[in-house]
């Protein structure tokens, strides 16, 4: 109906006349007729722009939202507050409708975006370099793995049960049919002990995976675990929340090799699970190693400042079936989005997201402690986000959500032992009311 | 010095070898930008892959044109890897390979064989 | 002058973004985390909210885009990005969803997705999509999985996929990730896949052919049913690779030609903004024999409710941590039900005819190495420039400077010197004839004045750029300048 098709019946009579064909159809006339779609697509007619909108609104529109509810929902993607210059930004026609930059001459905004992109993880993980995005932080996760395989020669991969599940899921899928051979190492009290790594390292294991905070939302100790992994020639990788780096000591300065994770909390929509931003970044002897483009400072032949794709020997369209990851995309305009958050919250604005999440979670759990029959499994530090037991849990939930709030993550639908325990996460969104209320509710539920 | 079909030159000096490549595939490659250098002691098998070399928009193995054991590598090429460019038959050199077999040095290409190869 | 670095336009004490104060009581968060998990030093650039705005608006005038000109990027399908979208995509209520909420709470999204699932498969004439791949390469990584998957069901021992040497870079990458070895078959004199060549490699050991059709030469193959019952006849399996689907919506569907796996690319054929390199979303389709090993968790409607199930025995499993770039796919949903049936078949109808168009003006100036009717794009040789000391590199470069983005280059590197053009459907008339224009003023350049393509791009923010000291003495994080 509507169509985004400029050309007039005057100028198609006019452009075949040049082609020198009668028809359209001519043009299509080398497709075998057996092969030929009889008919029309079984798909709707056309609409318009405003039925296309109000179809669309109203779907969407049966759907209840972070902003209807209250969201007290983490495990891997946070409810945090976005300025509203970002999405001013994003809609700039030069930015979203721009491709790969191929011609870097004309380029140099996508480029530069990407260059400051890097810095930006590199500064918050404590790395020497980073690539520019990957697509989230799960499959971010499996590269970090593939460059640990490849750097070591060796395919055991020792992966934390404290490592997002989702992400373990999908390390299962994409890691093993290259022959890695994955390994769960078991929790106590919410984190992994490194005497128990200790125990499963050996002379085959590429690199050990932890989780900085972890799943459940304890801090690991990431620098111990990484400490015996490196007595074992294996890597330490670290998946990490980009936020919480805001108050916690970089991974890097903790031991850490590769750094990867999800970009979402860097002012990202939860968008339903995307798009979101995958971030890799290593130190420096895995620089060759790193998949995916990576944004390199240079100067023109005027000697002007400029920036272009840089070693690009690493990648699919050059080596093919030798290359180490097929990735040929990276998610530009979410690391922009990421890049815009960061610079408009700054040194400043990020300490205080990280240190209001902290202040705002260890409120709730406080509060909580005075509502009969909820426990904490746990014991250990942690960020933003905690594990409540919680009596009837699913069922309290699906209460709590009728009453405006999406409480948490049942987590027994990853690990079976955790029955009736809740994944709770408090970010800077929330108020102290907010928090008031939750728990209000709570206890009634439970005691009611 | 020899040559071999995989544009690298060999040269023996008693019972070591130093391999680089050749002028014509230095010009194919265009800027090489990385080396990548097998250890030292590392054991290579003739006509296997020892090592990469990268330039700006492409990449191309290199095949051991001996077997043998790596004695040493040029580290200047760590630093500066456009000596291969501008030195590739003398300064851009890339390894050097105790050979285990003299035999095997015998049977590459000789310079007029290697240029037919480049016409 | 250039526009600095974020961390050089920071100013000590500046804010861009004030928070809410905070309101709950204090607690020191040395007496709850071990003083070693704690920071002290964060390097990130402070800056107030106008400073943010003009640094990335002054960025984003440096960039080509659709949205200021022709972009006849071969094999990117670079077409207009209709506004609409953009507002659909931001749509509270489906801008707004935490993927772990409940399912009661996403019917409208689920129903969304089903409804996009069921519109793909009639597209490509498939029995079943999953959604979830991000990204072109990503969906090829999951349909040579469900690939293995079905050979190891079988028993199969297959260990090499085929693959013609015009195809993508990604096609060959994709086969090492699962552990299949890449057979190249060559092109015939046609342009299409050499039935010899692939029968000669035909074997028991073939688990599959990957190709693309039309293919990069944007040439359609019409062999490809007798490619396909040649693969199948080892029970390979053939995939497409649809990052040409374009050429052919409405006309043909690759579930009618005999693939059995389908991957396509959303932020191609159906609209979705390019945004510099991604986000994409590279759904997968799989004729019914395949349906099993789809990714987990599949979509249901039990006629009341949408549901994931996330219990399929034989699935590959899920291959991204979320049910896929949902806001992608809003808009390409968005898009399919503004053209509907008719305008889908329209938007190949007019790519094919402006391709056509294009290559017939061209090929009185340039060399065209398949000189027959093309599909959505088509694939020039500039190495008659050779004779002046001119590369395709120059001729891509001086269009710049006529402020076009350059076609795709130096790829399929089956031709030599080669330019790869695809217009799109969204494109003009006169827009084709400027190009065309321009493109032949370069080749008079080329012969009278070479100097002009060789210093090109003069008009551009910045000019050639030097590559190689890029690669060799990489300056990649601000934080760390090169040895």
């Amino acid at each position: 109906m509507a169509n985004y098709i400029p050309t007039t019946p005057a100028e198609v009579q006019e452009m075949l006349g040049a082609i020198g064909v009668k028809t359209i159809d001519d043009l299509f006339a080398e497709i075998p007729p057996e092969l030929r779609l009889q008919g029309d697509l079984n798909i709707p007619e056309g609409m318009s722009e405003p039925e296309m909108t109000r179809k669309l609104t109203r779907l969407s529109q049966s759907n209840e939202t972070v902003d209807d509810k209250v969201c007290f929902l983490g495990g891997g993607a946070y409810d945090h507050i976005i300025p509203a210059a970002i999405d001013h930004l994003l809609l700039r026609g030069d930015f979203f409708t721009a491709y790969t930059p191929y011609q870097p001459e004309v380029s140099q905004g996508t480029l530069q975006c990407i260059y400051e992109f890097q810095s930006l993880i590199c500064g918050l993980t404590g790395m020497d370099q980073a690539n520019a995005s990957m697509y989230e932080g799960a499959t971010a996760t499996v590269e970090a793995i593939n460059m640990a395989t490849a750097q070591t020669r060796r395919n055991r991969v020792l992966v934390l049960q404290t490592v997002n599940p989702e992400y373990r899921r999908v390390i299962n899928s994409l890691n093993t049919p290259l022959g890695a051979e994955i390994v769960s190492v078991p929790f106590e009290d919410g984190v992994v002990d490194p005497a128990k790594v200790h125990e499963m390292l050996n002379n085959q294991v590429a690199a050990v995976v932890m989780q900085y905070p972890n799943f459940l939302g304890c801090i690991e100790d990431i620098e111990k675990i990484a400490e015996v992994a490196h007595e074992a020639g294996a890597l330490a990788i670290v998946v990490a929340n980009p936020i919480a780096l805001g108050l916690l000591e970089t991974p890097g300065k903790l031991g850490a090799d590769i750094v990867c994770g999800e970009g979402q909390p860097l002012g990202i929509p939860l968008s339903f699970g995307g798009p979101y931003v995958g971030f890799l970044a290593s130190k420096k002897a895995l620089l060759r190693r790193m998949p995916g483009r990576i944004v390199g400072k240079t100067t023109d032949i005027d000697g002007k400042i400029g920036f272009v794709l840089t070693l690009q020997a690493r990648e699919q369209h050059i080596r093919r079936e030798k290359a180490s990851s097929n990735i040929c995309s990276n998610q530009a305009l979410m690391a922009l989005n990421a890049t815009i958050y960061l610079s408009l919250m700054g040194r400043e604005g990020i300490r205080e997201v990280a240190g209001q999440c902290f202040q705002k979670a260890h409120y709730l759990k406080r509060e909580l402690a005075k509502v009969d029959g909820v426990t904490f499994p746990f014991t250990g530090s942690f960020f933003h986000e905690l594990v409540v037991k919680i009596p009837n849990a699913r069922k309290v939930l699906g209460k709590m959500a009728k009453h405006g709030v999406f409480a948490g993550i049942p987590l027994d639908n990853w690990f079976a032992n955790l029955k009736d325990c809740v994944l709770v996460a408090v970010t800077e969104k929330r108020s102290k009311d907010e928090i008031d209320n939750y728990c209000n509710l709570l206890g009634g539920f439970i005691n009611g | 010095m020899r040559f071999t079909k995989e544009h690298e030159w060999a040269k023996l000096d008693g019972n070591v070898v130093t391999v680089g490549i050749t002028e014509y595939a230095a010009h194919q490659l265009g800027d090489v930008v990385f080396v990548e250098l097998p250890a030292n002691g590392s054991k290579l098998t003739i006509g296997k892959t020892f090592g990469t070399i990268e330039s700006v928009k492409t990449v191309s193995d290199m095949y051991a044109p001996v077997s043998g054991e790596v004695v040493e590598t040029n580290s200047e090429l760590e630093g500066n890897p456009a000596l291969v460019n501008e030195s590739p038959m003398d300064a851009g050199w890339i390894v050097k390979i105790k050979v285990a077999d003299s035999k095997e040095y015998d049977t590459l290409l000789s310079e007029a064989d290697y240029k037919k190869i480049c016409e | 002058m250039a526009e600095p670095l974020i961390f050089d336009l920071s100013k000590d004490g500046c804010r861009g973004f004030t928070l809410p104060a905070l309101d709950v009581p204090e607690v020191d968060p040395a007496d709850h985390i071990p003083a070693r998990f704690l920071r002290e030093e964060l390097p990130l650039p402070s800056m107030s909210e106008l400073d943010v705005v003009r640094h990335f608006t002054r960025l984003s005038r440096l960039n080509h885009s659709v949205d200021i000109g022709f972009y006849p990027l071969g094999s990117c399908t670079m077409k207009y990005n209709p506004k609409v979208n953009e507002n659909m995509a931001r749509l509270p209520g489906f801008a707004n969803l935490h993927p772990q909420q409940p399912e009661e709470s996403v019917q409208g999204a689920l129903q969304m997705l089903k409804t996009l699932e069921e519109s793909l498969a009639e597209i490509t004439g498939m029995d079943a999509i999953t959604l979830q791949p991000a990204a072109g390469a990503h969906g090829e990584l999951t349909g040579l999985l469900i690939m293995k998957a079905y050979h190891r069901k079988k028993g199969n021992h297959k260990t090499k996929i085929m693959i013609p040497d015009s195809g993508h870079g990604t096609n060959p990458a994709s086969c090492s990730m699962v552990g299949y070895e890449v057979v190249n078959i060559k092109s015939d004199p046609r342009g299409g896949v050499d039935i010899e060549d692939l029968k000669s490699k035909l074997g028991p050991d073939i688990a599959g052919l990957m190709i693309t059709n039309p293919n990069t030469l944007g040439l359609f193959d019409e062999n490809i049913g007798e490619l396909a019952h040649l693969v199948h006849s080892v029970d390979g399996l053939v995939y497409y690779d649809g990052a040409n689907l374009n050429a052919i919506m409405g006309w043909t569907r690759p579930g009618d030609m005999g693939f059995d796996i389908v991957h396509l690319n959303l932020h191609k054929t159906f609209s979705t903004p390019h945004g510099g390199g991604g986000p994409g979303a590279g759904p997968v389709g799989v004729k019914k024999h395949l349906e099993a090993f789809l990714p987990n968790p599949r979509i249901q409607f039990d006629g009341k409710k949408y549901r994931l199930q996330t219990k399929c025995r034989e699935s590959v499993g899920p291959v991204l941590g979320s049910l896929g770039n949902f806001l992608v796919l809003v808009r390409a949903f968005a898009y399919i039900l503004v053209n509907g049936r008719e305008g889908l078949k329209n938007v190949s109808a007019y790519a094919v005819l402006n391709a056509n168009y294009m290559m017939q003006r061209l090929k009185k100036t340039f060399d065209l190495p398949y000189d027959r009717f093309c599909k959505h794009e088509f694939v020039l040789s500039g190495k008659g420039l050779a004779r002046h000391g001119v590369k395709t590199l120059d001729v891509a470069k001086r269009l710049l400077d006529f402020g076009f983005h350059a076609p795709t280059v130096y790829f399929p590197m089956i031709v030599e010197e080669s330019m790869m053009i695809e217009p799109t459907e969204t494109e003009s008339k006169g827009t084709l004839d400027c190009f065309c224009e321009a493109m032949e003023m370069i080749a008079r350049e080329a012969a009278e004045n070479p100097d002009n393509l060789k210093n090109a791009p003069t008009k551009t923010p910045v000019r050639r750029l030097d590559e190689a000291t890029a690669a060799r003495k990489p300056d990649i994080n601000y934080f760390q300048k090169p040895e």
